[in-house]
């Protein structure tokens, strides 16, 4: 089921959430919606969902207008950041809401949660409660609860933000090949842009209430259409107006035209890559990432002189 | 003046024990066994005396205050055998009395339990502007003497009061009559479900409910399913209390019952009727009566504070 | 996301469409309609109209009225002795409920369980069985060979018994949450216990033993049935307001109990009110 939101606006209060906004989603993909906080991307997949109402324009899921329509008749799955657990009820129960109040018959039920309890890897723990599962098998639970009766679009609001770095890794992966499994129109909000890039086929990179820019992972790094962009999706050198990859800042054994002189003010080895800190001859620092063989090459250390060569700098208008 | 004025008191008054002794931890989380925690600038010994007389103090404090007159009535109560106690308590009248309280109680407890639902619902998931005047309602019958409830029943259902003719014409008896009974007491048992229900229904927080509109339920089957499973306890609890509270009203029964006997008379009208009238043995047994009742409320609270906060551990 | 379509916000829609907000939104289900209708009768039923009524009464015949009601010499003495105990009783109550408090969270002894359930006693008992058992042991022929019928005594024990878990049950939570890194760093530099509990401990608890002191009084001003036994009710001796009001209603004077019964309740709310500021005052900078 595609997605269509055109020209929603939001506003709490005196604040602006969204600020008309326009955005497709096509049917089957994985999107993220990535920004910072207060940029508006919750807010405006609650209103996709039909937790909130829109000031102003309106919401189109499988070419169906359904902006008035209540949450409960969009048919979207929704995961939210702290799992929201029915706590008084065991997994089973949890899993099998959705169908349990549209009144399925209880051998369908059973049948559909114990495939879905397979699917995120909680079988066995089908009767225990909540308060007994870990951060990560809540989760789970939440996605098998959302996807029990079959919504046409699956929406998750910072799923992996309460959780672990090694758990939300795992997570990541698995909701990635879940998503491959399974071909629902997912749509995922995130502060995280490395968990934007790892995880999705296309990003919403949004700011104050605005979009602004959406494309591939590859798209927006090589070719951000602002500042904003550029800066939030991977690291930045800023020079005056102009923005460098710390990555396309070259260190070369000889100086030539193209080159400037560059003092070494530390380097830091993170594994495989090296953070070489750099002061420019007129006076501006700038830091740059090379390989650890280019810095056993070169024996980079703090205090050298060597020959950068910086590649064009973005300027945006 | 809402409850979230009183907000100091909703989590001090006795109404919302959870979280204190009844459950019996009563000892700080964090404090070192007593014995052990003492200041730096004195001996052990001076600790210990400190605390020994502090315990003292206030252990002698509540004996002479509640342990000892409660004692005492049951002593002067079954100082003659359980047979005159036993002959006293089941006298027609005393009988009728115990279950009129009852029949109260069996009345007002329900009602109240929807209505104080009802307005932790609307205080704290509803849009509404009325809060600050919800809450005051709710706050009031703490504010207000039993007798002055009496009272403003009297002037607005009484004969001469605002809907006087219309009852009479219509043959309807409130005042001195059962109904004005049991309007008196829920006005005085009105705030407990609705004050224990509301810091629960505020930590459920409105997520799961949201959840469960995203599965497809109603807003009934998200209440019955979802909400008020998980505010159960709360409920529960301040069932109790409305139960204690309303079996043992006095002021407001008093004075719109008309206090007759065998008619409108409940048990501790009852008990207040026997002791005017000289028969202390009649008077201390309905006591006897309803202090065992007050005991099992007692253990009832310390019960279910167990459970409340069992419950809320994630 | 198709790129296309996508990026830069366009124009807003014509006319700035509006969703239509019924269903729109996730209703919340304090909202049924029916639902409010039913609760809003039964407060009124139950609270509002009483309320007004006793408003109306007391206003009836205007200020002269209420004055004349309110001033008589029997009133007077009603609600300074009722104003002057409660405040005696609640003072007590602040010291010794704190105390009472201190020793149930931060002692253990055998039996503190059930003693600690006995705190709400007093609520969970009826009034009148508070009055009839606290005459059992300190009235006439009682084993503690005093008899305190028909003084004053009597009326402050009363309101004490009945008051008694308010600034307990108050003060319990915060004592539990307190732990005793402040008091242990205090003492580690230099003060006496004491000390430490007049500048550390209690300006913690002072928010709440102020509400707790504050339900007390509001409920010691309106006591009736503990006390119209033992007292004996003797009018300009041991009368409480609410006493005087009920034997005003009996005597038909309705609107004179109405005023004096409006009297009683302004300083209950006010005394909530002002309690209930203040220590959200205090709290704001202890906490």
């Amino acid at each position: 089921m595609a997605i269509e939101v055109h020209g929603v606006s939001k506003r709490f209060g005196t604040f602006a959430a969204l600020d008309y906004v326009n955005a497709t989603v096509e049917d089957g993909s994985l999107t993220a919606l990535l920004g910072p906080s207060g940029s508006g991307k919750s807010t405006l997949l609650r209103i996709i969902a039909g937790l909130e109402t829109p000031d102003t324009g309106s919401v189109v899921i499988g070419g169906r207008e359904v902006t008035a329509e209540p949450a409960r008749r969009r048919g979207v799955g929704f995961v939210f950041q702290h799992y929201a657990p029915f706590k008084h009820m065991t997994v089973f129960d949890n899993v099998a809401f959705g169908l349990t109040v549209r009144h399925e018959p209880k051998a369908a039920i059973r049948e559909r949660v114990e495939e879905l309890l397979g699917l995120v890897r909680l079988d066995g723990l089908a009767k225990r409660y909540p308060a007994q599962l870990s951060g990560g098998q809540l989760q789970r639970m939440a996605l098998a609860r959302a996807l029990a009766p079959k919504p046409e679009v699956l929406l998750l609001d910072e799923p992996f933000g309460a959780l672990d770095a090694q758990v939300r890794n795992e997570l990541r992966e698995w909701l990635r090949r879940l998503h491959e499994e399974i071909h629902v129109t997912t749509i995922f909000v995130t502060h995280d842009q490395e968990e934007a890039m790892d995880v999705a086929q296309q990003i919403v990179v949004m700011n104050a209430g605005r979009i602004e820019q959406a494309g591939t992972p590859h798209e927006l790094y090589e070719h951000p259409s602002n500042e904003f962009v550029m800066s939030f999706i991977g690291p930045v050198n800023r020079l005056g107006d102009a923005l460098l990859r710390p990555h396309d800042i070259q260190i070369l054994p000889y100086p030539d035209g193209s080159t400037v002189e560059a003092l070494v003010r530390r380097v830091v080895h993170l594994g495989f890559e090296v953070r070489v800190e750099l002061t420019l001859p007129d006076g501006r620092d700038i830091w740059a990432q090379v390989t650890r063989e280019t810095a056993a090459e070169f024996e980079l250390a703090e205090g050298q002189i060597l020959a950068a060569r910086l590649p064009t700098p973005r300027v945006f208008a | 003046m809402s409850s979230r004025a009183f907000a100091p008191l909703e989590a001090g008054a006795f109404a919302a024990t959870e979280k204190t002794g009844i459950a019996g931890d009563t000892s700080a989380r964090m404090a070192p066994p007593p014995g052990t925690r003492r200041r730096w600038t004195e001996s052990a010994g001076t600790a210990r005396t400190r605390r020994l007389g502090l315990r003292f103090v206030a252990l002698f404090y509540l004996l002479a205050l509640l342990g000892a007159p409660v004692a005492m009535i049951f002593y002067r109560t079954f100082e003659h055998g359980l047979a005159p106690a036993w002959d006293a308590i089941t006298q027609p009248n005393a009988m009728h009395a115990f279950w009129l309280s009852i029949e109260l109680v069996a009345i007002v407890v329900p009602l109240n339990t929807a209505a104080g639902i009802g307005i932790a619902l609307l205080m704290e998931r509803g849009r509404m502007r009325g809060r600050s005047l919800l809450g005051l309602i709710v706050d009031l019958p703490f504010a207000i003497s039993p007798v002055v409830v009496g009272l403003s029943l009297l002037l607005v259902y009484g004969r001469t009061g605002w809907f006087g003719n219309w009852l009479t014409a219509h043959s309807i008896q409130v005042i001195f009559s059962v109904p004005g009974m049991v309007l008196a007491t829920a006005f005085v048992s009105l705030p407990f479900v609705a004050r224990e229900t509301i810091p629960v229904l505020h930590e459920l927080g409105t997520d799961s409910e949201q959840a469960a509109a995203t599965l497809g339920a109603s807003s009934w089957q998200t209440f019955w399913r979802v909400t008020l499973p998980a505010i159960r306890w709360g409920v529960v609890y301040g069932v109790v209390l409305t139960t204690a509270r309303a079996l043992g009203e006095f002021g407001a029964v008093s004075i719109v019952s008309g206090r007759i006997e065998g008619q409108t008379q409940t048990l501790p009208l009852y008990v207040q009727d026997r002791f005017e009238n000289f028969d202390t043995t009649g008077a201390y047994a309905a006591a006897v009566v309803l202090a065992l009742l007050a005991f099992a409320t007692l253990a009832t609270m310390s019960l279910l504070a167990k459970r409340t906060s069992r419950d809320t551990l994630v | 996301m198709s790129t296309g379509s996508a990026s830069e916000a366009l124009a807003p829609l014509p006319a700035g469409r509006r969703p239509s907000p019924a269903g729109g939104r996730l209703r919340r289900h304090g909202g049924s309609a029916l639902g409010r209708g039913l609760l809003g009768m039964y407060l009124s039923v139950l609270v509002l109209l009483p309320l007004a009524a006793l408003l109306a009464s007391a206003a009836k015949g205007g200020p002269s009225a209420f004055w004349q009601s309110v001033s008589s010499p029997e009133a007077v003495a009603a609600l300074k002795l009722t104003l002057i105990v409660s405040a005696i009783v609640v003072a007590i109550n602040a010291l010794f409920g704190t105390l009472i408090a201190w020793v149930l969270v931060r002692d253990e002894f055998p039996g503190k369980r059930i003693v600690n359930a006995l705190i709400d006693l007093p609520f969970a008992l009826p009034t009148i069985v508070a009055g009839v058992v606290l005459l059992a042991l300190y009235g006439k022929g009682g084993p503690a060979g005093v008899d305190i019928t028909f003084t004053r005594a009597a009326v402050g024990l009363a309101l004490l018994f009945v008051t008694l878990p308010f600034v307990v049950r108050s003060v319990q939570p915060v004592l539990i949450e307190l732990d005793g890194s402040m008091e242990e760093a205090a003492s580690s530099l230099g003060a006496g216990a004491w000390t430490v509990f007049r500048r550390i401990v209690l300006p913690n608890l002072a928010p709440a033993i102020l509400s707790g002191v504050a339900l007390s009084f509001a409920r010691a001003l309106g006591e009736f049935g503990s006390v119209v036994l033992i007292s004996g009710n003797l009018p300009f001796k041991t009368e409480v307001g609410a006493v005087y009001i009920f034997n005003q209603v009996e005597n038909d004077n309705v609107s004179g109990a109405a005023a004096v019964s409006v009297v009683l309740l302004v300083c209950a709310l006010v005394v909530l009110g002002a309690m209930s500021w203040l220590s959200r005052r205090m709290s704001a900078h202890v906490l």
